[in-house]
């Protein structure tokens, strides 16, 4: 009993059921259904997809505040390369990934060298990788949202893989999601480069004193969490055929609530996958729910701030047991 | 006296960060099976020395040994990986994590090969048990964070770890500085016990009273450079209390 209570996402399963239950009778038949699910696992997917890195980087004992302007560059990316430069589809998204990797690695060397606060060093990159989507779409096109992506070659089967509905209108997007959720599950409590997440982010100095290659673990987590962002970014551009310069704004934080509302800790060293995936269910039951309760949505985010408050206060009074009871 | 090279040594190193010189042409070697106590005051070089001895720092001149090979540690992996383990006061276990994952972190056994390479969990979980059983300490639960033991029983883990991953010298760095009285004296046993067990072992402290019992060598640090070096009939508590002081 005592090792279920001292389980990261405990109390968040317990989120979701209430957060659930509250907009099931508050919002009725058209949020219990299967529409309603899929609504509500359609719009948590790319958060989901996100949260999953930005769950392992937080274990790990660090912040990304780029992962937002990361799903902006990466679609303006495909774009660029197949509408304006005419390359196909898949070459495009093999250099996409590639080009988010390459981003996560200088977010990672840069804080791993200067040893500052990862969430300086990424809200520099936030800017930086924002801008330079903008000017490089606007000087090769004059334009910040390009369209046309189901006339590049490869798409067909792209879309298959990236932008289809396998079970009645639940996307693909969400199979991505639980897939890499489950993959990272899996990396973070069965592998050894897991047990390094945690000895990193729970203190790096003991954890690096034992043998574990601290800075290469972190480098590696910020080059995770920036291929999911380019995960999401693939999939939005290939569903929509595609892109805004300014898509993803606001994400970073979103997947900072969502693995935050999963139980982790903002100090690093604990939480779970499951926790960051229960978070980002939550966040699409609300933001769906609202609208099905026929509240207006500007309370969406009054809804989200007070969820995220009460996330804190939940995690450190259950920890604060956990350590008393032992 | 053994005819074996020691197992650890240093060679005349020194340490100079900036313009400080830490360390200055100090010199310790750590036999098998003996304690070697290395003592000093507050920022006499004790943890410069240690801190190159187990692959933190390099020298800036000097060279540390093991078993008569000159080595150049990249790491403190490396260091590990050559049987050095070291034992810091207050950086030896990650709080939040259970005592199997503290006991393995660095040195997971795997089974699988490629991409499915992973943790054995079952062999982690008995095999910790089995180790801290030898030490004499009886944990019902492995998954228990670490946070939940006790300060003396938390060096015992580390301790305990280092011997069971083969480590040939064991260092310990104030391994009783926070401890009360009965935790010490049983830190103090496992030390004496893993010495016992053929370990090099370098006990780093600045309490004389703790280091005289353990230990067959004793080493003095002031300033950056050791005054002392004598085996145990040389020597007493009160001489090392007041050469450590800046007697001499």
């Amino acid at each position: 009993m005592r090792r279920l209570f001292a389980r990261p996402e405990t109390a968040a399963a317990v989120g979701t059921v209430l957060v659930w239950l509250f907009f099931a009778v508050t919002a009725g038949e058209p949020f219990r259904g299967l529409d309603g699910a899929a609504t509500y696992l359609n719009a948590a997917a790319p958060l989901g997809i996100l949260s999953v890195g930005v769950a392992l980087l937080m274990i790990g004992g660090e912040f990304d505040l780029s992962v937002g302007s990361i799903v902006g560059a990466a679609g303006m990316s495909i774009m660029l390369l197949t509408t304006h430069f005419g390359w196909s589809l898949w070459p495009a998204i093999v250099a996409t990934l590639a080009l988010c990797v390459a981003i996560g690695f200088l977010n990672g060397y840069a804080v791993v060298r200067t040893g500052l606060p990862s969430f300086i060093v990424t809200l520099a990159t936030l800017f930086m990788v924002r801008g330079l989507t903008i000017a490089a779409a606007r000087g090769l096109t004059r334009r910040t949202q390009l369209g046309g992506l189901e006339e590049v070659g490869g798409y067909e089967s792209a879309r298959w893989l990236f932008g289809s509905e396998p079970i009645g209108d639940l996307r693909v997007s969400i199979l991505w999601w639980l897939g890499l959720a489950a993959l990272a599950t899996w990396v973070l409590v069965r592998t050894p480069f897991g047990n390094w997440i945690f000895g990193a982010g729970g203190h790096a100095d003991a954890a690096r004193n034992v043998g574990v290659p601290v800075a290469k673990v972190k480098i590696g987590l910020f080059m995770t969490t920036a291929f999911c962002a380019g995960i999401v970014a693939v999939l939005q551009a290939v569903r929509f055929t595609g892109a805004d310069a300014l898509r993803g704004q606001l994400q970073e934080f979103y997947a900072i609530i969502a693995v935050v509302i999963g139980g982790t800790l903002l100090t690093g060293g604990y939480g779970s996958v499951v926790g960051a995936v229960l978070g980002a269910l939550v966040f699409g039951m609300v933001r769906q729910g609202i609208v099905m309760a026929g509240v207006d949505a500007d309370w969406f985010q009054v809804f989200l701030g007070a969820m995220l408050l009460v996330a804190v206060l939940v995690n450190t009074y259950v920890l604060h047991r956990a350590r008393r009871a032992a | 006296m053994s005819t074996h090279p020691p197992v650890l040594e240093a060679r005349s190193v020194s340490k100079r960060f900036g313009r400080v010189l830490a360390l200055e042409a100090a010199s310790l070697a750590a036999r098998e099976g003996e304690v070697t106590c290395l003592l000093g005051d507050n920022g006499a070089g004790k943890s410069t020395l240690i801190k190159i001895l187990s692959g933190v720092h390099s020298p800036s001149s000097g060279e540390v040994v093991v078993r008569g090979t000159p080595v150049d540690f990249d790491s403190p992996r490396d260091a590990v990986a050559r049987g050095i383990a070291t034992v810091y006061q207050d950086l030896a276990m990650i709080p939040m994590l259970s005592v199997w994952r503290n006991f393995f972190l660095g040195t997971e056994p795997s089974r699988g090969r490629g991409l499915l390479t992973r943790i054995d969990v079952r062999r982690c979980r008995e095999e910790a048990l089995a180790a801290l059983g030898e030490m004499g300490i009886e944990l019902r639960d492995p998954e228990q964070p670490v946070h939940t033991l006790s300060g003396g029983e938390r060096q015992a883990v580390a301790i305990a770890r280092a011997l069971h991953h083969g480590a040939g010298a064991l260092i310990l760095d104030e391994p009783t500085a926070a401890l009360g009285v009965r935790q010490s004296q049983l830190v103090l046993e496992h030390v004496r016990r893993a010495a016992e067990r053929g370990v090099a072992v370098v006990l780093v402290t600045h309490n004389p009273h703790h280091a005289y019992p353990v230990g067959e060598r004793f080493l003095v640090l002031r300033r950056g450079q050791v005054v002392t070096d004598r085996p145990k009939s040389d020597v007493d508590v009160d001489t090392l209390t007041h050469l450590m002081s800046g007697g001499g």
